[in-house]
């Protein structure tokens, strides 16, 4: 068990129950958002790092050349993975992936997939042939919301991402032939709900408190949702959230895009 | 897409006791969707550093059997399966009065037998009840159901083509007695009016669900 739950999140509760938090926050405030586009761009295709207050996140695009799905033998494919490193948290472990960041890396590849945002029928190569787009997310320091700071670092480093050249069947490396073609932007926002207080962008602290929590990922439709935690919404929270998340998406939008 | 009206739900059938070595047991199917569950525990936590001094971990497995879907399904978890339990999990524990079991694990096994869309929400719907069958003291039941939208119209309960080839997928499970939300996700596009629309009737969708739920833990089987 963690003792540190237990230390922390009767605080934290109490802290929210009277409508404050520990940074100082509004209940809806998120944390400065910093984003450094190709931070590592001699060999990746794309990159981004993202900080979120203290949450630190890089994201890299590799690029590959493979065979498609039967199911859409024109359509490139897209695959999005998360490591929790031990050097972002003393509660991550070295090993396989566990099922918190599986889901992470799943409701970030919903956010993306389901809205379009890459233009997977434009990586077409030849037939049997089309490109295959990584998304690795490396959490680098874990305060809380890792959701939202992996979604926003993968779009940006996708809008960063360029297309590797390719020559006789396969990618030239260190070669570019422009960008990767882009439809929109999707932006992620959690909600954390806290006895019956809803809060925005939680901190690794406060999410000891949270008992559940809300993804709500829009373009300029909803694209991806998910409910997590062994708490509960109810159906008025679920469609406020909604609302809140829509008109949020904007200014986060341009920072993205910026 | 197979005549039914846009708020209609599949055929669904369920019994409850259809296990012998389990604490409890649910068989429901639903549509084209065979799915079966059941309950072991509380029983003694292993690995014992996973144990919870202060309450019992419900530990929910969903399984799809390799022959549940047209091409082979190779066995065993992988990243869908495991989000599936992940989510199921946590959606059953706010129901179960996990309080009165400290250190203990209630395990639940969810194996889909036959899969044509919807599995989560069958798997759940099933497991809530071999839940029940077994005894374990919840606040009430847990009933899923999912709404989506085809052809820019939003529907009830997507079967497998409407789900492959439809705009989005909405499902959700509830706790009617309180109405909370207790798993809910979302893929595809949908505006906000939509989404409130397919939200509506999703809910709506699960409150017809559990009334089959009540009757079949009342007779041992029900069926709509």
């Amino acid at each position: 068990m963690n003792i540190e739950y237990y230390l922390k999140r009767d605080y934290i509760r109490n802290l929210i129950s009277q409508g404050k938090r520990a940074d100082g926050r509004g209940l809806n405030e998120l944390r400065p958002l910093t984003i450094t586009k190709g931070y590592v761009d001699d060999k990746a295709c794309g990159s981004a790092y993202v900080k979120l207050g203290n949450t630190e996140v890089i994201v890299g695009i590799s690029m590959g050349v493979g065979e498609p799905y039967p199911d859409s033998p024109t359509s490139g494919v897209m695959s999005t993975s998360v490591e929790f490193r031990p050097i972002a948290h003393p509660n991550f472990e070295a090993g396989p992936p566990q099922p918190e960041s599986i889901e992470v890396a799943r409701v970030i590849d919903r956010g993306i997939r389901e809205s379009g945002s890459i233009d997977l029928d434009k990586l077409f190569i030849e037939e049997d042939k089309i490109w295959l787009v990584f998304i690795d997310i490396h959490i680098l320091n874990h305060d809380g919301n890792l959701i939202d700071a992996g979604g926003i670092a993968s779009i940006a480093a996708l809008l960063d991402c360029r297309m590797p050249k390719y020559e006789n069947g396969r990618p030239v490396r260190g070669e570019w032939a422009g960008k990767l073609p882009m439809t929109c932007t999707p932006v992620p926002f959690t909600f954390g709900k806290v006895g019956p207080t809803i809060i925005m962008d939680a901190t690794a602290d406060e999410e000891y408190a949270i008992d559940a929590r809300l993804t709500v990922t829009t373009s300029d439709t909803l694209n991806a949702m998910q409910k997590g935690g062994t708490g509960s919404f109810t159906g008025d929270e679920i469609k406020s959230c909604v609302e809140q998340a829509f008109k949020r998406a904007p200014p986060i939008k341009a920072i993205i895009e910026g | 897409m197979d005549g039914r009206r846009f708020d209609e739900l599949r055929p669904i059938k369920m019994k409850v006791g259809v296990l012998k070595n389990v604490q409890g047991s649910a068989y429901v199917e639903w549509g084209k969707n065979k799915v079966v569950a059941g309950v072991f525990g509380p029983r003694e936590m292993h690995p014992k550093r996973l144990q919870n001094p202060t309450e019992a971990t419900v530990r929910l497995t969903y399984n799809m059997a390799a022959f549940s879907v047209d091409d082979r399904k190779r066995p065993g978890p992988d990243r869908r399966s495991v989000e599936i339990s992940k989510i199921s999990s946590e959606a059953l524990t706010g129901v179960v009065q996990v309080h009165h079991y400290p250190n203990a694990a209630i395990d639940v096994f969810v194996e889909v037998l036959q899969a044509d869309a919807g599995t989560r929400c069958v798997g759940l719907t099933a497991a809530s009840l071999a839940l029940a069958d077994a005894g374990i003291p919840m606040k009430d039941l847990v009933v899923a159901c999912a709404a989506g939208k085809v052809d820019d119209e939003v529907v009830l309960d997507l079967m497998k083509e409407e789900d492959n080839f439809g705009q989005c997928d909405l499902p959700m499970a509830i706790v009617p007695r309180t109405g909370e939300v207790v798993l809910l996700q979302q893929d595809g596009k949908l505006t906000q009016e939509e989404f409130n629309k397919a939200f509506d009737m999703a809910y709506q969708g699960c409150l017809k669900v559990y009334e089959l739920q009540k009757k079949a833990l009342l007779n041992g089987e029900a069926q709509q």
